[in-house]
């Protein structure tokens, strides 16, 4: 490998930017094709399943053996609201391997009692949020159902194009929420990437169920359809 | 801390920039039960000396000898270890899987 090309992959992925390394085999000749710029390249459609599925992997392609060097940057999912449902999460996506933080200013909410082992903030949205570089891929759920703390952190993700982005509340109260978020500027395109109301229609009663229908949509919206990035492109 | 292998590949460019010979080893097929997956890394220095893992540490002397001779005339090869390899009555996987190992130079 040439050194340029190594440290060429090591950038990418101390910036959380996709990438993938394709080795041929056979002679050793090697390529990095960077997220943005797996639409336009040959093998578009294979580097993109191999980078949503996350996994190294080998290929065949026109009779050569290919090897793909698969560098997808790890999925973070912030919540927004120390709330019932967050606890539920915390557990849940420690077991699913991926990284939680939760967000609340309010710190009769934000406890380390209530939270053990969890990354918690306990400030505002608007201060903190710009600090933790979103991007696509990051999941925000919004989850305090109250405009003050969700809504800066709302802008954020979609300003980022988060690969995720669920709110909770009612349709009367998105509604609202949709029109809070045009008066800020944003167009019908981006405001339809919001999962609302929250999690996947499995008909979940109790906070824990609602995380696992949370869960369930964050996954679906990582690996079954490709990354808005990767669409763009 | 060498947490992953991620750490690992920025390991190789730290060593190399010390002035040290680089090569990389990369799990690049596996059958059976493994202990590692396909894309983990073992990078090792013409000394020897190695970080990383491509296995639960049943192989990774016979790629360190391996990458020597990478290092030695700067060819990428590919090696295959396992209980159906005649190697393995020297070095094979006591877990019954088979690896295939991508090993080459950084240049």
């Amino acid at each position: 490998m040439r050194l340029e090309l190594l440290k060429a992959l090591n950038d990418e992925r101390a910036a959380r930017r996709p990438a993938v390394l394709v080795t041929e085999l056979a002679n050793g000749e090697q390529r990095l094709v960077k997220g943005a710029d797996i639409a336009a390249d040959p093998l578009a459609e294979i580097l993109d399943t191999a980078l949503r599925a996350g996994k190294s992997r080998g290929v065949e392609h026109e009779g050569k053996n290919l090897f793909l060097t698969v560098q997808a940057p790890p999925v973070r999912i912030f919540c927004i609201g120390a709330v019932h449902i967050s606890q539920a999460m915390a557990p849940m996506t420690a077991l699913a391997g991926f990284d939680l933080t939760i967000i609340d200013p309010r710190t009769a909410f934000a406890t380390p009692e209530r939270f053990p082992n969890v990354a918690l903030l306990a400030e505002w949205p608007q201060d903190v949020v710009p600090k933790l570089g979103l991007d696509q891929y990051t999941a925000m759920c919004l989850l305090t159902h109250d405009p003050k703390i969700d809504d800066p952190a709302l802008l954020a993700a979609l300003k980022a194009d988060c690969f995720y982005i669920g709110a909770l509340g009612s349709r009367k109260t998105h509604a609202k929420r949709l029109e809070r978020m045009r008066a800020e500027g944003i167009g019908d395109n981006a405001l339809s990437r919001i999962h609302a109301p929250i999690g996947l229609d499995i008909g979940s009663v109790t906070p824990a169920e609602i995380a696992v229908s949370i869960l369930g949509e964050i996954i679906a919206a990582l690996r079954k359809k490709p990354l808005r990035a990767e669409k763009a492109a | 801390m060498i947490a992953s292998d991620d750490d690992i590949l920025s390991t190789a460019v730290d060593w190399k920039a010390q002035g040290r010979k680089v090569a990389i080893a990369t799990v690049v097929e596996t059958w059976g039960s493994a202990p590692r997956p396909v894309g983990s890394h073992l990078v090792i220095d013409g000394e020897g000396n190695f970080v990383g893992s491509v296995s639960g540490g049943c192989v990774e002397g016979a790629v360190v000898a391996e990458a020597s001779d990478v290092l030695a005339d700067g060819k990428p090869r590919s090696i295959e270890f396992g209980v159906a390899d005649e190697t393995a009555w020297r070095v094979g996987l006591s877990c019954g899987g088979r690896i295939r190992v991508y090993v080459e130079a950084v240049n």
